[in-house]
């Protein structure tokens, strides 16, 4: 964002345009964020709403060791797991079946021989890929696609996950791992041999 | 035949090389360890093709995120003005 230290200056002096601003420039980045933790809308547009109340009453806060759009991320990743936190549990279905599969001697059990034969620039140009990964990624349950979400498409570190989960940082390194494992998997029967 | 002179001690198996992939594409393994992965890599085509389409999957995982479908192109309204009238607080 342009100017945040103006930005910041105008939040802290409390004027109602700098919230405005801030929630126009950045409000739809930040709902595509809970949708994508939340898959509802209703619960991602309440994240979103309490993660901005709390962050502009907190401005005060803000210690200025990161962009404010990133500090915002932050904040709205965290509102959107306590909804997660909140929702009733249900087990989850096994993910072992979506992982390779090996035998006695160590050997892989299938081959995946075949190249998927197209860059994932090249795929993802098609509407159908992209709809087919989206789709793939809601598949996964709930405790590895939140990895798999706040890693790879989030960006945000190990240590940043592992804090916000409230799980270690070698157990987000063995989830996102399995859960990209698991998405391949998904992917596999419908982009091999897929030409550019 | 004579040995082959590049084959490390240990080849580690499909198995190994698959379950620690994260930690080679990390660059968390020691540099023994990498060198035994790059081996059987270099040698065994399933997994050089799992790890192709696992590196494929990463991209594909980003590239999808980023492009139309999942961000609307601004805030709703009445969310805009829920977080206003919230900060502004009670007016007397």
């Amino acid at each position: 964002m342009e100017g945040d230290e103006e930005v910041l200056r105008e939040l802290r002096s409390g004027r109602e345009e700098a919230y405005e601003r801030l929630l126009r420039s950045e409000g739809a980045r930040m709902l595509a964020v809970a949708r994508r933790l939340l898959q509802n809308e209703e619960e991602a547009r309440d994240a979103v709403q309490e993660a901005f109340i709390s962050a502009f009453r907190s401005i005060g806060r803000f210690e200025g060791g990161c962009r404010i759009s990133t500090w915002l991320h932050r904040i709205v990743v965290n509102s959107a797991l306590m909804k997660l936190r909140g929702r009733k549990r249900r087990p989850e279905e096994p993910i072992e079946h979506l992982l390779p599969r090996f035998r006695d001697d160590g050997h892989q059990v299938e081959h995946p021989s075949l190249d998927w034969h197209a860059s994932a620039d090249v795929l993802v140009e098609r509407r159908e890929v992209r709809e087919l990964v989206r789709g793939s990624i809601e598949r996964l349950p709930e405790t590895y696609r939140n990895v798999l979400i706040l890693r790879d498409i989030e960006e945000l570190t190990t240590e940043e996950a592992a804090k916000l989960l409230g799980i270690t940082a070698n157990a987000v390194k063995i989830r996102l791992h399995r859960a990209r494992q698991a998405l391949r998997t998904l992917l596999d029967p419908h982009l091999r041999g897929h030409q550019a | 035949m004579s040995a082959d002179p590049t084959r490390p001690s240990h080849v580690p198996t499909c198995e190994e090389v698959l379950t620690f992939l994260w930690a080679y594409l990390d660059g968390e393994l020691e540099e023994t360890k990498r060198q035994e992965f790059d081996y059987h890599l270099s040698r065994c085509e399933s997994c050089t093709a799992y790890l192709e389409t696992y590196k494929t999957t990463i991209a594909l995982e980003r590239a999808a995120a980023s492009h139309e479908g999942t961000a609307p192109d601004e805030l709703p309204d009445e969310l805009v003005e829920a977080v206003l009238a919230a900060v502004r607080g009670p007016r007397s």
